[in-house]
Parts: C-alpha cells; structure tokens; sequence
C-alpha cells in the first residue's frame, strides 16, 4: 500500500560520513570495512517449553550499520527471534533453541563458553513499553556503566551528556538532569531509554517495537532517531507498523507463523515482494 | 417515602408507582440488617477502646506538670503494699518505697496492711522485653523472609518442589501459636547449641561435644529461657507474614525493570538488587511494621520461651562477666550474656496482673495503664505502617 514512500536505496546507505563533533565512539568508525554479516541465523528453531517449535528453519543474515525491519502478523515469532539475539529468552526457564545456531559478530552466541552477561554489553534492547527506571534522567542513563563497576564521575558525566545528544535527547532535559525519568513524557522516555542502551556501547540495538506506545509525533521523532543512530549501530527493528518499516528500514524481513518468508530489501519486498503471502499482507489483505 | 405508601397512588394510572409494598418493606429491612451489622462492630470497638481509655488513661497521664505519670514508665512491676497507719490514713507503696518507708518512719504503728502482688511500681521491665523480643524478631524474620521472598519470586522457577514449599509457609501460618511456643521451648530453649564450661554442661553423650584442646564444651543444651529464644520464636512464626507480604511487594515491580537492567548487561543480583530491591522496599517496610504489631502482642509464643513474670533486673543490668578473659571474649560473653536473659514482656505482663492474681480495686490501675499503654503503642505501630505505605505509594509511581 505505500510501497511507494520507500525511502532508500540500501547500499549507499551503509557507510555515512561519521562527523567528529557526535557521539560516535572511535571504534566504530573503524568499522566501515565490516559491513559483513553482524549477525547470521543459521536453520534455527526455537521453542519456549522444548517441543512445540515458535520458530522454524529461520537462516538470515543481518548486514552491520543497517537497520533491519521484522515484520509481520502477532504471534509470528519476529519477537522471539529478536530476543533470541541478546538471550532475553533465557528468562524463561523451558525456553530454548532446538535447531541450528545463531552467530553474532562471529560468535556463536549459544555457544557454552559464551556469557550472556557479557553478550548483552554488545546488544542493547529497547523495549515496546518505555520502562525507565524510577530514578533520575542522569541515573537512568548512567545505569549501565554503573552496574559495570564504573564510579569515575568525569566519564559517567561525559557519557551521559554523549549519550543523550545521541538519544536527541540532551537539549530537551540538560537542564534538569536530576529530575525524575518518568516526569518527561511517553516520547522522551522512550528516548530516554535509547540513550540507556546506547550508553553501553553497543554494536547491535535490538528494538521490540519501540513506536507502539507512543503517539505520532513522537513516533516521526524517535524514527528520525533511528535513521541517525544506524551511522553507528546496527539495528534490528520489530513493527507492526509497515509504513514504519518502509521509513526507517533498509531491510526488512517478513514473518509468518513461525517462519521466515522473505527477507530482502525493504524498497524490493514492498515494491515488488516475491512470495504472494508478503504480498497479501504488506497489502492489507490479511494480518 | 410518604407519596409511595399511600395507597391511593397504587393504581394503573401511573405506571410507575410501586406496585408492592411487601418488596420496598424486605428492601428497608435487608438494609437495616447490614447496617445494624456493621454499626455493631464500631459499637464493639468503642466499648473497648473507651473502656480502655476512660479506665487506663487516669493511670498514665497526671493533671498537673510533666503530665505524664513518670513512674509508670521508669520502674518495673513490684508488689503494691497497702497499708493504714494507726491515725486512719490509707497509704498505697510499692514494696521497695514501703520498706524504706518503715525506715524512715520507725515509730509509725501499721494497723492493717495487705499486698497484691504486681500491682506497683510501674511498667518499664515489660515494655523493654517486648521491644528487645520484637527488635530480635523482626531482624531475623526479615532477614529469613525476604531472603525466601527473593528466592521464591526472582529465582525459583516453577515445580514440585516451589509448590510444596510454599505449601509449607501455608501451613505455617495455619500453626496455633502455642503450638509455637512449645516448638520453640523443645528447640530454642532445649536443644539449640551452645558453648559453655563443664561446670555449667547439662547434657550428656553426643549432645555434649567437648571442644578440641579446651575445657569448653559444644553442648545441644538449648539456650534456656531467653529473648533470643523468644525473638526466634516469634520470628518463625511472623515469618509466613513477611514471606508472602515481601513476595507480594516483589511482584508488583513491573517485569520491564529487570528486563531493561538485564538488557544493559547486569546480572541477576544486580538486576535485583538496583532495580528491584529498592522499589520493593517500601512494601516490605510496611510489611514488617505489620508483621511487629502482630507478634508484639502474641503471649503464647513467648511464656515457654523467653517471658518471666518477675523480674527485678533490666536485661542489660548485672550480666556475669569472666574477668580472666581478653577484651573480646569479654565482649562476647556479653552480648551472649544479654540475648540469654529472660525478660518481661508487655502481653505476658498483662495476663499475669489480669488472670493469675486476686482482683481487687487496688490492682485495677496497673491492669488498666497496661492495657492502655500497651494498646496505643500496637495503636501507633499500625497508624505507623499505614502512613509509610501512603507516603511511598505517592512516592514510588510508575
């Protein structure tokens, strides 16, 4: 339906010039040259209480510093299989992956040696309910550095402060850095909780459907973020929202009960997709 | 209600008159019953509290400067000696200002005299037992309790054996609690281990275990009656309480919390202890007040294990120590020395002045300041509970 409004072109897209004055940190502008496959899903099933497989034979590759869209109808398994790629599953106890494997940066990340702790450090999560903690601005976004031990006030500060211009966040709340995070509206928290994930560092930001709970202007600006952020991270997005996909997305893959239906470039799957059921559902006929 | 009953107005002209007066009648009558109900409770309750107050208070508070009536509060229970001297007068003292009374007046004849016993002096010795009995109590309860509230909600997961746990907590707060104070008496009192001499050792065969290379013995000889056997008793019993309000107070934090902290890369315990623990806290402050105000009245739990009717010391007042050993042991000993004394205790105090001695007018006053004493302290404990909870619940949203 509105394939039409497809933005962008995917290759050209990759490599932007990082510009000094953000709050690009130095080792990803390295990492220009590897625009290879940040994270490979090899023949992966996957269920929550060991036999009823959610996921089948998903195989996809997620190229770096693109963002990636996972569509499709509730119940699909696009969120499962974005919480497959920071072990949020293992919160369940039952929950496991019964086939294949699922690579990130060149790791296998179910592997036994394989720490999640350490794994989640590299891939961030922004969540479909804005959930910042009930302490200030500052605290919320200083979380992170501060659960990994870092006490240094210089370098918390100076994260913060990066993390929130990354966020778009800092012109709106430096004035009131102490105030609670849930005084700022639904928008600004969930930038807020942007700006708490981007803090870490991370080279992979996995997003649950970030726009649902919000209204459309806050939606067009934590999009507009999205588009900004993807200079320096790669970035998996979960929508129902397909006009969303289609803005932010370089990518997007099409899911359906449980399996991978296609997955190509966003202007290619919602222009012209290549299996009839992506067809029927990016054009409204079911879903 | 008058346009209604006239009858006149009953007919099929006005289609919506009543049409029955029996159904308006059953009506008024079902509402008077529930309200009768409920006026009778607040009528219970006024009779108690007022009863309580008009009798109890007379006790406590004194017309003139400092307006309260000090002495309740400084001394401990003694036996009230009441006597006439030959000119008519009636004297109340309690025993220790009699006997120093006769010192002072050598020459006064007494013509009757007659004691009660527990009727003078003041109340201080119970109200400290009760206050060291429910301190203990409650740091081991909450210790124990959010411990198992922790486990259960953030760690435990679903099975056999969390349901038989928690059938077991269930089953814990079904227990009578004399039930508990006999299992305390066995266990605490009778069995728990202590160190101690030869000269002092109770027990015999593998309860007797003597320490290598000194004269010491580990001895399962329990710890006699004390407040650390009284607080733990308490405490177990208290502990269903504390268990399920923490647990409560856990689950109330939304799951978004820790999956955030978990996404940024903490761990369990730090998820916990960042991100859950502190908005918990509140729920489980209000908890533990609650869980005070329930065992500091409970009398059956403590009268095996830790309360004395009698008792002339304060706990702190007159511990034995062992001038031979070193500073810490010393220290030792008497922190030991402390948690092993016997105390008094506020409900025990009341049941014995109410139930265990002749009643007479001359008992009334000590029976009655108890009661009220002992009444607006649990009184404020509650109130104290109920103002945390409404001042962090405005506090702590999300």
């Amino acid at each position: 339906m509105s394939s039409s409004k497809v933005l962008m072109p995917t290759e050209e897209n990759i490599s932007p010039p990082a510009p000094e004055s953000s709050a690009v940190t130095s080792s990803h502008e390295s990492s220009q040259e590897e625009t290879e496959k940040v994270i490979k899903v090899n023949d992966l099933n996957f269920a929550y209480d060991g036999k009823k497989d959610v996921l089948r034979d998903i195989s996809l590759e997620i190229q770096g510093g693109e963002v990636t869209a996972f569509i499709g109808p509730s119940g699909c398994g696009k969120s499962t299989l974005l919480r497959c790629f920071n072990r949020m599953n293992d919160l369940i106890p039952t929950a496991s992956i019964t086939k294949g494997s699922i690579e990130i940066l060149g790791t296998d990340i179910y592997d036994q040696y394989v720490d999640e702790i350490e794994l989640r450090k590299h891939v961030g999560m922004v969540f479909q309910k804005y959930n910042p903690f009930p302490k200030s601005i500052y605290e919320n976004v200083a979380y992170g550095l501060r659960i990994q031990g870092i006490k240094d006030k210089a370098t918390l500060d100076q994260s913060v402060e990066e993390s929130l211009i990354g966020a778009g966040l800092w012109e709106e709340v430096k004035d009131r850095l102490d105030a609670s995070g849930l005084g700022l509206s639904g928008g600004q928290q969930q930038r807020l909780c942007i700006a708490r994930t981007i803090a870490v560092q991370p080279k992979i930001i996995l997003m649950d459907e970030p726009c649902s709970a919000l209204d459309p202007i806050s939606t067009a600006t934590v999009e507009d973020l999205i588009t900004q952020l993807k200079s320096k991270f790669t970035i998996v997005i979960v929508t129902h929202n397909m006009q969303q996909a289609t803005r932010v997305s370089d990518k997007t893959a099409f899911f359906y009960l449980g399996e991978l239906i296609e997955y190509d470039s966003t202007t290619r799957l919602f222009g012209s997709p290549a299996v009839k059921q992506t067809e029927d559902y990016i054009s409204g006929r079911f879903g | 209600m008058n346009e209604f009953s006239d009858n006149q107005i009953l007919n099929k002209e006005r289609p919506f008159a009543p049409q029955t007066q029996k159904r308006r009648q059953t009506d008024t009558a079902v509402s008077w019953v529930f309200r009768l109900a409920t006026y009778g409770i607040l009528a219970c309750a006024a009779y108690i509290f007022g009863d309580i107050i008009v009798k109890g208070a007379p006790v406590v508070f004194r017309a003139e400067a400092p307006f309260i009536n000090v002495e309740f509060f400084t001394r401990s229970p003694e036996t009230l000696v009441v006597f006439e001297t030959q000119d008519g007068t009636e004297r109340q003292l309690a025993f220790s200002d009699y006997s120093q009374w006769k010192k002072d007046n050598p020459g006064v004849e007494i013509a009757k005299e007659h004691t009660h016993s527990y009727s003078g002096g003041g109340i201080l010795g119970p109200l400290v037992g009760t206050a060291l009995l429910t301190i203990i109590c409650i740091v081991i309860a909450l210790l124990i309790g959010q411990a198992t509230a922790i486990f259960l909600n953030e760690y435990s997961s679903k099975g056999r054996f969390i349901n038989v746990i928690r059938l077991a907590i269930m089953n814990l707060a079904g227990v009578p609690s004399v039930v508990f104070g006999l299992f305390g008496l066995g266990l605490f009192c009778l069995f728990f281990p202590v160190i101690t001499t030869a000269s002092e050792l109770r027990v015999e065969g593998w309860r007797a275990i003597q320490l290598f290379g000194t004269e010491k013995y580990l001895a399962f000889q329990g710890w006699g009656t004390c407040m650390l056997a009284g607080g733990c008793t308490l405490a177990v019993m208290v502990l269903p309480v504390i268990i399920t309000a923490c647990e409560e107070s856990l689950k109330a934090i939304p799951m978004g919390f820790r999956e955030a902290s978990l996404a940024l890369g903490a761990t369990k315990w730090q998820t916990i202890r960042t991100s859950v623990l502190p908005y918990a806290f509140p729920g489980m402050l209000t908890a533990s007040v609650l869980g005070i105000t329930r065992v500091a009245g409970e009398t059956a739990p403590i009268m095996f294990t830790a309360a004395l009717a009698h008792k002339d010391k304060l706990p702190w007042q007159g511990l034995a120590v062992n001038p031979e050993s070193g500073f810490f042991g010393r220290m030792l000993s008497q922190v030991f020395g402390f948690f092993t004394e016997s105390v008094q205790a506020m409900p025990y105090h009341i049941y014995t002045v109410a139930a265990r001695i002749p009643q007479s007018e001359y008992t009334r006053p000590m029976q009655y300041g108890s009661v009220f004493v002992f009444m607006v302290l649990v009184m404020c404990l509650s109130a104290l509970s109920v103002f945390l909870r409404i001042h962090y619940r405005k506090k702590m949203k999300w």
